[in-house]
């Protein structure tokens, strides 16, 4: 990897560009992996301050910062901005980074695409966010898009379907560039089920994207050509069924939500073996447990609609599929458990990040598991309990997935250690707040809080009043994340060997810190 | 409450001394263990549950709600408190050693397998509770609901009576962002409508849902029936209030800006008073059309 190796034809393929052009241009797997992460990062700010927008509001009954139509703009929004632009994009950073470091191959196998599909992203958000000042404001029909409301956005509606098409075109074009890497870049000897978990998490959630990324775009596409062209796919007046629009939402929907978690799976089977000292168990089970997660996301869509009037069958077929997610989630939890098990564990950021996970994302499955049982999701449906389950598997799960693997990678990309201690402050301050501001929503909701509300009976101010206090804290935290990771990005910090912990698995150790800007040009040796 | 006594593995996991009634101790005991009981007790009004309802099937809901919620107390005990011990026991600073094992056949099965009998054991009496839900045969009453951007119409069926129901003026001039009134003062704000939906005590209601524009949901939590009201559909639910009183709820699906402010209010009435009720409306009818 020296750079005295190389041939004289690419003599200057071995360093980075100058300038924005580097940005730009690149096809480099780090750069782009980079960019991505940078750019969930401010999409995190963004959606993250409409949440605060919200949580200000919601902090006391009556109104008094915003009007009911931007509540609403701001609900869509940041659930929009968080899905698509700071949670998955997250993911397919930390592949481009880590994948081919991981399987040892030299860069990802599609790089111009690879530029391609990260240049989309700034677009695609730029039009959205532009909605916000457009006539009638940004769109105000939740994240979910039923007719027949959506139709009622104003001038943002097609800029809505588009930018929905650009984020599905990206995140298909990752997808094929990660199947495709792993499929064809891997070092030999190299099988797959030698593959890091994060890799087969990956692999699996690239399989997913493809699958439903189209369904998404035919969805928004029918919904575009309802409100322009004259057809009346989910318009009752025309024929059309607006059921059906739910049916196929979240036959995208279901695997959606697996694609934001499987690879914080993933992260954290790479994170706990190393700071348990203790390889990761049951390997081979952790492959079939999210295979089989995988499956069942297909079949598990209508959960989401127990209120819309199904017949009985339906109903009990999708409580029934839906139960049967937790016997291989249950592994999961179990596998890592048994990882921990008899190991010799230290609490460094990442470790305590995956902790954290652990114990959240189970009560999130926990609450989820309420959620399976039809009769019960009757009343759980649409009020703050659903708000609270889905916020304890996306933040205290996605996200605190994603903050473990910076925190863990980070003195691969960077070079130095990032500040443990500060990284510690960061930790205890999400910790503390997510759970401020996510628990108390249960209460809400079984006492009978709607969600979507910009104002509510007086009885749910006090939990109002603490989740908000929690979001505010939450928030917060977050800017001492960005100036860890803006220190350590300047070098400030104890410079850091290959290895960065003590005796990590994985290829990825193998190479110095900062890894260079090519990687395993000439595939490494797979031992064992 | 639940007829699934029958069911061994469902008394299994729900004693009989349970069976009846709140479980106020067992509900503190987990409240603590969540660590909010300190708040709690601070303000004695504070709702943490779901409701009882005041029907047959809320209560069933209600008690499939608690069971599952003991279930995952359960394992939450036994999952967190092995990853507690194994956190304080397994750490490098206390000098433990790492083991090198990766399988256990003998434990993967096991843990596979007990989640599959508890589901199980869950799923039993949740389809019973489901198939009652969904059972609306033969009813006393029938009212057609229709949602409007944003309120409800009422229309009983063969009773000539029909109305629209929207959120009652105090919380409508209280709601606004400059309105200068501390909600606080509003009676039951954004929960009370001009016109409460009234029916008979014991009479089995039946509701036929739609909507005119988007959808909406109409939720009434004590009565636990939520049905989105969809536009080209006639949604069924129903219910047997076995209490007289007035319930209270509230649009459950996004339908536009006033979504928050579409409130529902049921009033249960004895029999003679709901007849009375029909009554004062025909009157009520009567008197417009000759005025007119
Ligand atoms: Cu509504």
């Amino acid at each position: 990897m020296s750079s005295t190796t190389h041939s004289a034809e690419h003599h200057d393929d071995h360093g980075p560009a100058k300038g924005i052009k580097r940005w730009l241009f690149t096809t480099n797997h780090k750069d782009i992996g980079t960019l991505y992460l940078i750019f969930s990062l401010t999409m995190f700010f963004i959606g993250g301050s409409m949440a605060l927008v919200i949580r200000s509001e919601l902090m006391m009954p009556g109104l008094q910062f915003v009007h009911p139509e931007f509540f609403n703009q701001m609900t869509t929004m940041h659930a929009l901005i968080m899905v698509f632009g700071a949670v998955m994009p997250a993911f397919v950073g930390l592949a481009n980074w880590m994948i081919p470091m991981m399987i040892g191959g030299p860069d990802m196998a599609l790089p111009r695409m690879n530029n391609w599909s990260f240049w989309i992203l700034p677009i695609a958000f730029g039009i959205l966010l532009s909605t916000l000042f457009m006539n009638g404001g940004a769109p105000a029909g939740g994240w979910t898009m039923y007719p027949p409301l959506v139709l009622q956005t104003g001038n943002a509606f097609p800029f809505l379907v588009f930018s929905v098409h650009l984020m599905g075109i990206s995140s298909i074009m990752g997808a094929i560039n990660i199947i495709v890497t792993i499929m064809n870049m891997r070092a030999p000897g190299m099988s797959l089920l030698k593959m890091p978990m994060f890799v087969w998490t990956w692999l699996i959630t690239a399989y997913l994207l493809i699958a439903v990324m189209p369904v998404l775009a035919g969805a928004v596409t029918m919904l575009l050509t309802d409100q322009f062209f004259g057809t009346s796919f989910f318009l009752a007046a025309g024929g059309g069924d607006p059921v059906m629009f739910q049916h196929i939402f979240w036959f995208f929907g279901h695997p959606e939500v697996y694609i934001m978690i499987l690879p914080a799976f993933g992260v954290v089977s790479e994170i706990i073996p190393t700071f348990a000292r203790k390889p990761l168990f049951g390997h081979d089970s952790m492959v079939y447990a999210a295979s089989s997660i995988a499956f069942l996301s297909f079949i598990v869509w209508a959960h989401h609609m127990f209120t819309v009037g199904m017949p009985l069958t339906g109903q009990l077929f999708f409580m029934f599929s839906t139960m049967l997610i937790a016997v291989p989630t249950g592994v999961k939890v179990f596998n890592w458990m048994a990882t921990m098990w008899k190991g010799s564990m230290s609490f460094e950021t990442p470790m305590l990040f995956s902790l954290a996970f652990l114990f959240l994302f189970t009560i999130g499955g926990f609450s989820g598991l309420m959620l399976a049982i039809a009769p019960a999701d009757v009343q759980y449906h649409d009020t703050y309990f659903v708000v609270a389950h889905f916020h304890y598997v996306l933040v205290p799960g996605s996200v605190f997935g994603i903050m473990a693997a910076a925190y863990y990678w980070l003195p691969k990309w960077t070079g130095v250690m990032y500040d443990e201690k500060l990284g510690k402050i960061h930790f205890w301050a999400s910790a503390i707040f997510v759970n401020l501001t996510f628990f108390p929503m249960h209460f809400l909701g079984l006492a009978g809080m709607p969600r979507r509300i910009p104002d509510y009976s007086t009885q749910f101010a006090d939990f109002n009043m603490m989740a908000s206090i929690g979001a505010i804290g939450f928030g917060l935290s977050q800017l001492l994340f960005v100036y860890i990771i803006i220190k350590a990005a300047r070098g400030n910090g104890v410079k850091a060997t290959a290895e960065v912990w003590d005796n990590p698995r994985g290829l990825e150790w193998t190479v110095p810190s900062p890894a260079p800007y090519h990687t395993f040009e000439n595939p490494p040796t797979i031992k064992e | 409450m639940l007829k699934s006594n029958r069911d061994p593995g469902y008394r299994f996991l729900y004693p009989k001394q349970y069976r009846q009634g709140e479980l106020p101790m067992i509900r503190k005991l987990c409240l603590i263990t969540l660590g909010l009981l300190g708040t709690s007790v601070a303000h004695a009004d504070w709702a943490l549950n779901m409701t009882k309802g005041v029907t047959e099937l809320s209560a069933e809901t209600y008690d499939l709600h608690m069971l599952i919620f003991y279930v995952c107390c359960a394992i939450a005990v036994v999952v967190f408190g092995i990853m507690i011990f194994s956190l304080v026991q397994h750490r490098k600073s206390k000098g433990a050693v790492a083991a090198t094992f990766s399988h256990n056949t003998t434990a993967e099965v096991i843990w596979t397998a007990i989640p599959v009998v508890i589901l199980i054991l869950m799923a039993v009496p949740s389809a019973e509770t489901m198939v009652r839900l969904e059972d609306s045969r033969d009813p006393d009453l029938t009212v057609v609901i229709t949602g409007y951007q944003w309120k409800w119409h009422y229309a009983y069926q063969g009773k000539d009576v029909e109305f629209y129901s929207t959120l009652a003026r105090e919380s409508n001039d209280a709601r606004g962002k400059d309105s200068g009134i501390d909600v606080f003062s509003v009676d039951n704000y954004l929960l009370d409508v001009d016109r409460p939906l009234v029916v008979p005590r014991g009479a089995k209601v039946r509701l036929l849902i739609t909507s005119n524009d988007v959808v909406h949901a109409w939720w009434v939590p004590k009565l636990a029936i939520k049905k989105d009201a969809v536009p080209g559909y006639l949604n069924e639910a129903w219910f047997r209030a076995e209490e007289s009183g007035v319930y209270r709820g509230q649009c459950a699906e996004l339908c536009g800006k006033d979504h928050g402010y579409m409130p529902i209010v049921v009033k249960v009435v004895e029999p003679e008073e709901f007849l009375a009720f029909v009554a004062s409306e025909h009157d009520e009818k009567a008197r417009v059309a000759s005025a007119n």
